[in-house]
């Protein structure tokens, strides 16, 4: 993994490395060799390792002053927004922070479908990347439970019940989720629990995803190969860390932008009226991040189907690296994958644009025809087109350009003798 | 085949029986871990409401809370029953005849769980194709008798266990 051993100058540095080697950890992550041509899609992961810590520091100061009980909950939301310090700025940060989160770990996901980042030899990476976007929607839906208004009870009620469809332990399962016989104050006082808990489990698979990328080292835009270090390559500090910088202001701008101009744009109104299990409101709908979930559960006429087509949009992804059959990775010279590609982002947006409209009429046809796609995309065309394609010449390094179609041996090996 | 590291040895009688009471002792320690998560007693002391119907007319409805549920006591009109009971059994994606789903002699009274059988919402009265109840998540669809003719629904919605205490109060649960 480290390209050179690693000495501190100084005599007691040394006295620590040598019990424990914090210092020779921080010197490879700074003289981390990096693709030189690394473009701003690659800046999402320090955007996302912020968004984490803005949602545990903002999340532990919420903690103090919220009441995890049916009864006191949503006014206890209320005397962060009116009576605590600043409570109205953390909440937002927070509540936002979530959506922010999401968005930037879609990019970040979508870079990697476009690039081909989950192929060989980085498959562990892409696993761990998962397991943390479904730790992520089950600390986001536990911390929309909290306030305890009527989208948080109705939407508790809708995801616990989607359990209810298991066969012959469904309802078993669904009371043990509760606590009780409906979403109720037991279940409240556990998702405060897990919300807590959930987010520093997704830091200890930060780690191992941050661990698993520092083996093969980051893939790059035109998806190659390259010798570590060498010309194609450049430390991460200072080039990366600044580029990450300059980026994450960027996010921080937008970021900002909801906080102060729009905070409850994002959110549903009807989460400001306090839980009521009497009255379920007229129209549910998921935060947003979830919509095109949402829209291939009620595309299905059956419960059970509807669930594990839901479940199975996800878990498609796990075996992901497995169905994609094209030896190269970058979309850039993949002409088929290409197209494919922003046909699939188009169909994941049209599924979440179907998820917030009510399942009936043209919306109902539109979410089948986006949710066969999307499982046509992952099922059939991925691995026929790796088959089928004739993919762009590939560079032999990232300081050679293609030349004339073909490879150019020659310059390879000279730039190798350059090293 | 007889190999004398192939032979069974009573290191390895010492592993299985290891692991055999570690499993066990395991066992024991997650079950209660994973059973605290179950209703408590306190959950299960509100498992009976009563109820007092003497206010309600005909074809009119009151809903009550049970369990942490509500619960549709509907006070159904002759001709509302006669439409329930025309229904053939063919027409239902769980059949099941009105008369099973009330008390006998007590066939304008239906007691049911307010919840839907799909994801729990809780449905609408008077509002759907059926003139029963309409589930306005996901748009399942139930008649006069609660049972489900339309959507994503699986089953007839659920009558609860309850019993006519005198003829003006219900005991649910």
């Amino acid at each position: 993994m480290s390209e050179h051993e690693y000495v501190p100058k100084s005599k007691i540095g040394k006295w620590f490395n040598d019990r424990l080697p914090l210092l020779s950890l921080a010197s490879h992550l700074t003289d981390y060799p990096t693709p030189k041509n690394l473009n701003y899609w690659w800046t999402f992961g320090g955007i996302l390792t912020f968004c984490l810590l803005t949602q545990i520091i903002t999340g532990v100061v919420l903690a103090m002053h919220y009441v995890a009980h049916a009864d006191l909950a949503f006014a206890s939301v209320e005397h962060i927004m009116r009576d605590v310090n600043y409570g109205w700025l953390i909440r937002y940060i927070h509540s936002n922070g979530a959506s922010m989160f999401f968005l930037a770990v879609y990019i970040h996901i979508f870079r990697a479908l476009f690039y081909g980042s989950y192929k060989s030899p980085r498959e562990v990476i892409w696993i761990i990347g998962l397991a943390i976007y479904l730790l992520m929607m089950a600390a986001a839906f536990m911390g929309y439970v909290l306030p305890w208004g009527q989208m948080s009870f109705w939407g508790a009620t809708v995801i616990t019940n989607l359990f209810s469809a298991i066969p012959l332990v469904g309802d078993s399962i669904t009371t043990w989720l509760w606590g009780a016989y409906s979403v109720d104050n037991p279940t409240l006082n556990r998702f405060f629990s897990l919300h807590y808990l959930i987010p520093f489990l997704i830091l200890g698979l930060v780690v191992l995803h941050i661990w698993a990328l520092h083996i093969p080292g980051n893939n790059n835009p035109v998806g190659i190969d390259i010798k570590k270090p060498s010309k194609d390559t450049v430390p991460f500090h200072p080039y990366i860390t600044i580029k990450d910088t300059f980026a994450l202001l960027l996010f921080m701008i937008i970021f900002a932008g909801f906080v102060f101009f729009a905070p409850n744009v994002l959110g549903h109104s009807d989460n400001y009226i306090q839980a009521n299990p009497m009255v379920t409101p007229a129209h549910i709908v998921p935060e947003w991040y979830l919509l095109p979930f949402y829209a291939i559960l009620r595309s299905v006429p059956d419960k059970l189907g509807g669930v594990i087509l839901m479940f199975g949009a996800i878990f498609i992804l796990f075996v992901l690296p497995w169905l994609d059959t094209s030896k190269v990775r970058s979309a850039v010279f993949r002409p088929i994958y290409r197209q494919f590609f922003w046909i699939l982002v188009v169909d994941v947006l049209m599924l979440g644009y179907m998820g917030a409209m009510p399942a009936e009429g043209i919306y109902l046809v539109l979410a089948r025809v986006g949710t066969i796609y999307y499982f046509l995309h992952f099922i059939v065309i991925l691995p026929v087109v790796g088959y089928l394609e004739k993919t762009e010449p590939v560079p032999l390094s990232i300081s050679e350009p293609v030349l004339g179609g073909t490879a150019d041996y020659s310059m390879a090996k000279k730039d190798n003798e350059k090293i | 085949m007889d190999k004398p590291e192939k032979k069974t040895t009573r290191r390895d009688f010492l592993f299985t029986t290891s692991y055999t009471v570690g499993a066990v002792g395991l066992g024991a320690v997650v079950w209660p871990l994973i059973d605290q998560m179950n209703p408590d007693k306190a959950q299960k002391a509100l498992a009976t409401t009563e109820v007092d119907i003497s206010q309600i007319e005909p074809g009119k409805s009151i809903t009550v809370l049970w369990r942490g549920k509500p619960v549709f006591l509907k006070r159904r009109t002759q001709e509302e029953i006669a439409e329930a009971r025309s229904v053939s059994l063919s027409d239902l994606p769980h059949p099941e005849k009105d008369e099973e789903r009330v008390k006998d002699g007590k066939d304008e009274w239906l007691v049911m769980l307010g919840v839907c059988t799909h994801l729990g919402c809780v449905p609408l009265s008077n509002k759907g194709d059926y003139k029963g109840w309409f589930c306005p998540c996901h748009g399942s669809h139930y008649d006069v008798s609660g049972r489900i003719r339309k959507g994503p629904a699986p089953k007839n919605m659920e009558i609860p266990k309850y019993e006519f205490v005198d003829s003006n109060t219900i005991k649910i649960g």
